[in-house]
């Protein structure tokens, strides 16, 4: 995989809701949905986020993209750090990032036809001429393998994985650098999973796009990710290239959840790694490692200190106190 | 998917029932200068309390200044219907507008707005018409107007409530992704989704619009005469009621069938547009 | 508990504070001002209204005149009206009594004929009753209240003779209750009509939403006869949103007995309203609205102490 330069890098990011008491409104606790997190994605590279529902890599992926206001931490898009700015000066960026969302059924709005889902970035942007757009819708559509005449339609006439090449599209429309696929292929039937991952490899070759593509399935990441980072409870425990993780996973959480997933590369580790316990309440995190309850080689120090990552090699980094450098 | 709505709306009788009024009542409105046999403000003293069915070119008889009743309920249909629609649009445009704000934007502005919501519903309805009515010359537009602007705060917490759920809908969050304007977020993204509760609210508020002008020109401070309406056609009929009585009855259905068709007409679209709607608003 | 009554009381003062605030800029938004109807009298020049206005305070500007106003209105000087100088809170009292006695009669019939018809309604889905019910109520909503008076007089009273047609009691016989009775009866009927119909609805909606739930399904599994089912179970669940329903119908209830009272000329606060509409008299407008306001704000407030009383998950918000 060509690496360039870094496009996308977050460093320390912090997203907490704060739980306020229901008389005067008083701060009385946090949920801490994203605890510090860093990562980065290169130019054309695709990184996958993966962790269980509620370890807060959709918040991440809200949060790097302002439809959530971190609470510290910086985002930096081409070096400039975006996470304070408001909404002039964000503008110029949004037309780089853009977002895929999870249900085809309520990402695109039911009362407007395909047609002006499509031009409204254009519109929004102001770019091209009201003579022009339907072409650029008809481009748009092209690129995503439907026919024109689907702009006249309206998304209930289509099905999910149609829908969904329907949000890829918008998603295109600005020719941005980086793409967030917020679990783009969960609410989609295998058959069709297959088909829109196969889509947006394609598309990525063609746009030379990067990609942050969150989700809670190592076997599909495993086709199309470059780079995988692990998350649990608003931390990433694990960061590697696709093989390191794969088949030198270092975290005792990546090792379970790999051992759940079946074979999703040939000759991948296979260690069948039991999880016990439940996932713990985010407003109220476990002391020290936010996985020492679950963790079946959990050590004294594990419940008193939260482990710092350590880099294995220039590309594998982990969390954990079994892993001393 | 009109279809399937309109599909849902045939099966209620009465819903139906209320279109057919509503489209009736509506020509009749529209085509009262053809249909009405004689001038409405014609005084001939001479034919006066004639009873229906008494004079064939006064089929339904004449009131106390020997007017033709039924040219003038057609006019006064007239008057009142336009009263309705013009106080319906003001009641939509404002109690939707201030919906959309106190939903999207939420935070100061939503509080301040839904006090001011809740403050205003704290007067009964017709004593604060009838308090600006009094202060104001009585134009058609001044009534409408004034009708409209006291009666949009229900139409503000339905929309607003729909916009609470619909702004945290996808779509929503993609078309902030896109750098969407909160402008272009609350009328071109919400407002089309809210549609359906605008337009039932939108059919229900001409009904009580033509009620309330029914109210306030009886007692005198809606439509004056000579112009007629239904409500000041039964102004005076209070004390021609045991030897007249039809000049009190006749406007009297004129109204009820009117609002009775908007109503059903009203309730049969709330249930065709969105089963999920069927508590009262 | 008492949390939550105080936190309640708190937030209706804002309420009670915007309302002032519109009934003064209402009254300041005449036409000629608080005194317009000075302008009036002929005999009455330029100059003496400079002095009404100096003597009353008018001069001042408009927010020390609000201030003023509503600390008078605080401890209970309401003003005076133009027309023989009386308190106007002593004429608004004076008239209560009377507006209270239809506005509760009504009220009774309505909520009793309306929980009937509506739970008859709802346990009864579809069939003939429910189905009449239901239209009947959308009917009954149609007619212009005012209307259906001037009918109920010329049916009842001019026609059959069976009931007067107006006033509050006959000519000497005030306070005797049988003469109260006989006026109160198409009034009542003519107020309670919007309101039952209304009633009914939502009882209907109210009952129909509870008996769907699987606390309902579980007691019917467990043998419980209809009755018990409906009193113990459903009833206590419903009757929250429907005392919600009181305190948000009162408004509407103060409309209905204005309009009531003008057909039947019966003296209570509606009649008093309309009347010094015709003369203009602002200072007892100004203390009508501000006193069906009041009315309105404790009565919701009550209304949500009641719904707390009854359920305890309330008292949190």
């Amino acid at each position: 995989m060509p690496m360039g330069e870094t496009l996308l890098s977050v460093e320390g990011l912090r997203v907490h809701f704060p739980i306020r008491s229901a008389m005067l409104r008083r701060q009385i606790g946090a949920v801490r949905a994203v605890d510090g997190v860093d990562l980065t994605v290169a130019r054309g590279e695709t990184l996958a986020l993966v962790g269980e529902s509620g370890c807060g890599k959709t918040t991440t992926g809200k949060a790097i993209l302002r439809l959530v206001d971190s609470t510290s931490g910086a985002i930096r898009l081409g070096g400039e750090d975006i996470a304070r700015h408001d909404a002039k000066r964000l503008a110029p960026f949004r037309r780089r990032m853009q977002i895929i969302f999870q249900d085809p059924h309520a990402s695109l709005n039911p009362r407007l036809s395909v047609g002006a889902i499509l031009t409204a970035p254009y519109e929004i942007h102001d770019i091209g001429t009201p003579s022009d757009r339907p072409d650029r819708v008809a481009a748009l559509l092209a690129t995503v393998g439907l026919p024109g005449e689907a702009a006249r339609r309206y998304p209930h006439e289509f099905s999910g994985g149609q829908r969904q090449r329907i949000g890829i599209a918008r998603a295109l429309a600005l020719s941005p650098e980086l793409i967030i696929g917020d679990e783009p292929v969960s609410a989609l039937d295998v058959s069709i999973q297959a088909q829109i991952i196969n889509l947006l490899a394609k598309l990525r070759a063609e746009f030379g796009l990067s990609f942050l593509f969150i989700s809670h399935n190592l076997a599909v990441v495993a086709h199309i990710a470059d780079r995988v980072a692990v998350m649990y409870l608003g931390r990433v425990v694990e960061t590697g290239t696709r093989e390191e993780i794969f088949f030198d996973p270092k975290h005792p959480y990546t090792q379970a959840l790999l051992s759940a997933v079946p074979e999703p590369i040939p000759g991948g580790r296979r260690q069948r790694q039991m999880l016990t316990g439940d996932v713990p309440n985010p407003a109220k995190p476990p002391s020290g490692c936010g996985f020492h309850p679950r963790c079946p080689m959990a050590m004294d120090v594990c419940r008193k200190l939260a482990p710092e990552t350590r880099s294995l090699s220039p590309t594998h980094s982990t969390a954990c106190h079994l892993v001393t450098v | 998917m009109t279809n399937r709505v309109w599909q849902r709306f045939r099966t209620h009788k009465l819903a139906l029932a209320g279109l057919v009024t509503v489209t009736i009542l509506l020509l009749m409105a529209i085509l009262a200068p053809i249909l009405a046999p004689r001038d409405p403000t014609l005084i001939e003293t001479q034919l006066r309390f004639l009873a229906p069915f008494a004079n064939a070119s006064l089929p339904l008889g004449t009131d106390e200044l020997g007017r033709d009743t039924l040219s003038r309920l057609l006019h006064g249909g007239r008057v009142s219907l336009t009263v309705g629609l013009v106080a319906m649009i003001t009641t939509v445009l404002t109690g939707a507008l201030v919906g959309i704000a106190a939903g999207y934007l939420g935070g100061i502005a939503d509080t301040l707005l839904m006090r001011f919501v809740d403050t205003m519903l704290c007067f009964p309805q017709v004593f604060l018409l009838l308090v600006v009515a009094a202060f104001v010359p009585p134009t058609l537009l001044s009534i409408s107007l004034i009708i409209g602007l006291t009666s949009w705060m229900e139409v503000s917490r339905i929309v607003r409530a729909e916009i609470l759920q619909l702004k945290e809908q996808d779509f929503i969050a993609a078309a902030r992704a896109l750098g969407a304007s909160r402008r272009r977020i609350m009328f071109r993204e919400l407002l089309p989704n809210a549609a359906a509760p605008i337009l039932v609210a939108a059919t229900l508020k001409v009904a009580s619009a033509v009620l309330m002008e029914s109210y306030i020109s009886y007692l005198g401070y809606g439509v004056q005469p000579p112009l007629a309406s239904w409500g000041n056609m039964l102004t005076n009929a209070q004390g021609y009621l045991d030897t007249v009585p039809w000049l009190a009855i006749l406007p009297g259905i004129a109204i009820t069938l009117t609002v009775m068709g908007f109503n059903f007409l009203g309730d049969g679209l709330r249930d065709a547009l969105d089963p999920r709607l069927r508590m009262d608003p | 508990m008492i949390g939550f009554i105080l936190r309640r009381i708190l937030q209706a003062i804002p309420l009670v504070i915007g309302v002032s605030l519109i009934a003064f800029a209402l009254m300041h938004l005449a036409p000629g001002g608080p005194l317009a109807v000075y302008t009036l009298n002929p005999t009455i020049q330029a100059q003496d209204i400079e002095r009404i206005k100096i003597i009353l305070g008018l001069d001042q500007p408009l927010h020390i005149q609000y201030f003023r106003w509503a600390t008078g209105m605080l401890s209970g000087h309401w003003g005076f009206s133009f027309f023989g100088g009386r308190p106007v809170l002593d004429i608004i009292l004076e008239r209560f009594p009377a507006t209270l006695i239809l506005m509760g009669s009504a009220l009774s019939v309505a909520i009793i004929l309306g929980l009937g018809v509506g739970i008859l309604g709802a346990v009864k889905r579809y069939s003939i009753f429910d189905t009449l019910a239901t239209s009947g109520a959308l009917v009954a909503l149609s007619f212009p209240t005012f209307w259906f008076g001037l009918m109920a007089i010329y049916l009842f009273a001019i026609n059959l003779r069976w009931l007067p047609s107006g006033g509050m009691y006959e000519f000497g016989e005030e306070g005797n209750i049988f003469s109260l009775l006989r006026h109160l009866v198409l009034p009542t009927m003519v107020l309670a009509l919007v309101i039952t119909a209304t009633w009914s609805r939502y009882t209907r909606s109210a009952f129909l939403e509870v008996m769907n739930q699987d606390f309902m399904r579980t007691a019917r599994a467990k043998g419980e006869p209809q009755s018990a089912r409906l009193f113990r179970h459903a009833f206590p669940n419903a009757a929250k949103p429907l005392i919600a329903l009181l305190g948000v119908e009162l408004p509407f209830l103060f409309s209905g007995a204005l309009v009531t009272e003008t057909i039947f000329g019966w003296p209570g606060m509606g009649r008093l309203f309309v009347d010094s509409l015709n003369m203009k008299e602002y200072p007892i407008l100004m203390g009508l609205m501000m006193f069906t306001a009041l009315f309105v704000i404790v009565g919701n407030l009550i209304a949500d102490i009641a719904i707390a009383a009854m359920d305890p998950r309330v008292r949190l918000a």
